[in-house]
């Protein structure tokens, strides 16, 4: 019994019984497409949170106030305010003599509701320096972004996000116009360009003003959320850190880095950290979805008894003229990876279809989403189909095998 | 010498219950000879049948098989020897419905190392021999109860076999189709083919030159036609 044979034979079995091919089919094919999907969704989120912290720079150091574990999330991700950052900390680590630092910016964060004549829009403001622009390789689309005297002398002017100046203004310059943050008015100086895509902060949403202006008259507080460090390449990214690290730990008067009160990490460090937490996502939600195909193995090994047992005869038939036991156990074991290959391939169809809907609708929601089939979820999918036809086939191959002929031939 | 076998037995053991189904047969057959084995149902010529055609272990006594002890062979080696020295054609014409009839003529080279285009190449020869080469594409279960023997019989020669084993092979047919049948095996004998038939009918054990006679698992008669025919003139004088 040659290959060919035995595929065409399967073929045969699965077309002449095709509700129940179907039903036996549809665990292995949920298995694959929810497998496939899983990996394909995980590797497009991993894409999208990636090209976030790409889109803002590879060479960024970031400066967060209170401690926290190497890779671990620092305090102030949990939401704790903490204030040992302050502005005097940026200025020392910009005026050092560590010449791999760039250019550095300071934020402060707040949230209000902006009046524009009849149209409310909550929004975030961002109070920072005026180094943001290098830093953080902004573009602005009309007017100035601030200046470093703007910067320090509470000036009351804002750089809008591209969507938020849309928003406020649809049909008219934003240039020169004043809107009320906490109360107090501001004039627009300039527009961001437009970014687009985005699951994280975006700039076209958020507000900007002088970091002075912001901790002085709309927050009233004297510390910082974080600073951000720009390195001249990569790889001095590791000694810049560590400069940063002794001049805060000189500033603030620690002694040993467990009781640092600040954290340096670098977007390197993120990226590091967010790949192996979707990794780790996604693989669990992968052996989750895998949990099908063991069940739709067994519903394999099911139907494959019950055909060795309504083709006792021809088992019979078979051995009587001249098939060995390993002939039939090949036979039906081919019989079996057949069906679960085509369950596979079905699978990956059904998958691939819903993948693309999903791409269609998070795209719809203006992410930019790529739409991810990699070439190895699909080698995967044939793989771990074929496995389980194997796997789940040997038993009853294996009893069909074992069948005496004359008993066999005598089967009705 | 094709087949010899010297005090074959076969105990089947059911529950430590021991059952002897053949109790010690001794015969030989030649090459070329068309024997019929007779009896009633239970005699065991099914069991003889079975280990004459490698399907099944003798307990005891020898078997010889042109010239060399098969007795003792391992479930491969039998199955080799069915694959390559012997054909069948059963009662109920074991043919799958799902094949054409040129599929199932074929299958037993599906165990050979033949190859593919010879295969369809030899089936046509056969079922032009059986008169069948207009129903090459045919299911089975379109064809008559004959047409379906006539498979059978090409199915059964396709791998040249050394000897064609007939289990009842008119046992499911009318008068007519079982007469056609046993003309088919006449011809195929008398081109040299060795035959050995199975069958509790006497009318169909006829056909053949050599009967053995079973009962209760030992031979009671073996002779020629032309003995048995001296032995009924005998009687009726």
């Amino acid at each position: 019994m040659d290959f060919f044979e035995s595929v065409q034979t399967s073929w045969q079995m699965i077309v002449r019984n095709k509700m129940r091919s179907l039903l036996t089919m549809l665990g292995i094919i949920i298995g694959v497409a929810a497998v496939m999907i899983v990996l394909s969704v995980g590797e497009s989120v991993q894409a999208l949170i990636m090209n976030e912290i790409k889109s803002v720079g590879t060479n960024l150091i970031g400066v967060l106030p209170g401690y926290a574990e190497e890779n671990g999330p620092p305090a102030s991700a949990m939401g704790i305010v903490i204030t040992t950052l302050k502005y005097e900390d940026g200025e020392a680590i910009i005026n050092s003599n560590n010449s791999h630092i760039e250019a550095l910016s300071m934020y402060v964060k707040g949230s209000d509701v902006i009046t524009v004549e009849d149209k409310n829009i909550s929004a975030s403001f961002y109070g920072t320096t005026a180094s943001y622009i290098d830093v953080e390789n902004a573009e602005i689309e009309k007017g100035r972004f601030f200046t470093k005297d703007e910067e320090i002398g509470n000036a009351r002017v804002v750089v809008l996000g591209g969507k938020i100046a849309e928003d406020l203004f649809p049909d008219q310059d934003p240039l020169g116009k004043k809107i009320k943050i906490k109360k107090t008015n501001f004039t627009i100086i300039g527009v961001f360009k437009k970014k687009g895509g985005g699951l994280m902060q975006t700039q076209d949403n958020d507000m900007y003003v002088p970091i002075k202006t912001a901790q002085n008259i709309l927050l009233g507080i004297n510390h910082l959320s974080f600073i951000r460090a720009k390195v001249d390449k990569i790889e001095n990214i590791d000694s810049a850190m560590e400069d940063i690290k002794i001049i805060l730990r000189d500033r603030h008067k620690v002694d040993t880095p467990s009781e640092d009160d600040f954290n340096v990490r670098s977007t390197q460090q993120a990226i590091t950290s967010i790949s192996s937490i979707t990794d780790a996502l996604k693989f669990f939600l992968a052996a989750i979805a895998a949990i099908s195909l063991i069940v739709g193995g067994f519903g394999i090994m099911n139907i494959m008894l019950a055909t060795v047992q309504e083709r006792t005869k021809e088992i019979g038939l078979r051995k009587a003229v001249g098939a060995k036991n390993s002939s039939i156990v090949f036979q039906f074991l081919i019989e079996a990876m057949t069906i679960t290959f085509i369950s596979g391939v079905i699978g990956i169809i059904v998958g691939s279809l819903l993948l693309f809907l999903i791409a269609q609708v998070v795209i719809a929601y203006g992410l930019s989403w790529s739409f991810i089939i990699s070439p190895s979820s699909i080698f995967l999918g044939c793989l771990v189909s074929i496995s389980i036809g194997l796997i789940f086939g040997i038993v009853p191959a294996r009893r069909a095998s074992l069948l005496d002929p004359i008993e066999a031939l005598r089967y009705e | 010498m094709l087949i010899s076998i010297k005090n074959l037995k076969k105990d089947f053991v059911n529950e430590d219950v021991v059952t002897p189904v053949l109790k010690g047969v001794t015969f030989d057959i030649n090459k070329g000879e068309f024997v019929s084995i007779m009896g009633p149902s239970g005699s065991g010529k099914s069991t003889l049948m079975h280990i004459l055609s490698f399907m099944d272990k003798p307990t005891g006594g020898v078997y010889e098989f042109e010239g060399d002890d098969v007795s003792k062979l391992d479930d491969d080696q039998l199955a080799e020897m069915r694959s390559k020295k012997v054909g069948f054609i059963f009662q109920s014409f074991n043919l799958l419905n799902r094949s054409t009839v040129l599929e199932n003529v074929m299958l037993p080279l599906s165990y050979t190392n033949i190859p593919v285009e010879e295969r369809s190449v030899k089936a046509k020869k056969l079922l032009d021999q059986v008169g069948l080469s207009h129903r090459l594409n045919y299911s089975p279960n379109k064809l008559s109860g004959g047409e379906k023997q006539r498979v059978a019989i090409a199915r059964a020669l396709i791998n040249d076999p050394e000897v064609i084993f007939a289990d009842e092979p008119t046992g499911n047919l009318d008068s007519k189709s079982g007469a056609q049948v046993m003309k088919i095996l006449q011809g195929l004998n008398d081109e040299g083919h060795t035959i050995i038939l199975v069958t509790h009918e006497k009318s169909t054990a006829e056909h053949a030159e050599r009967m053995i006679k079973i009962k209760d698992g030992s031979i009671i008669e073996d002779c020629k036609v032309s003995c048995r025919q001296r032995a009924e003139d005998d009687l009726a004088k």
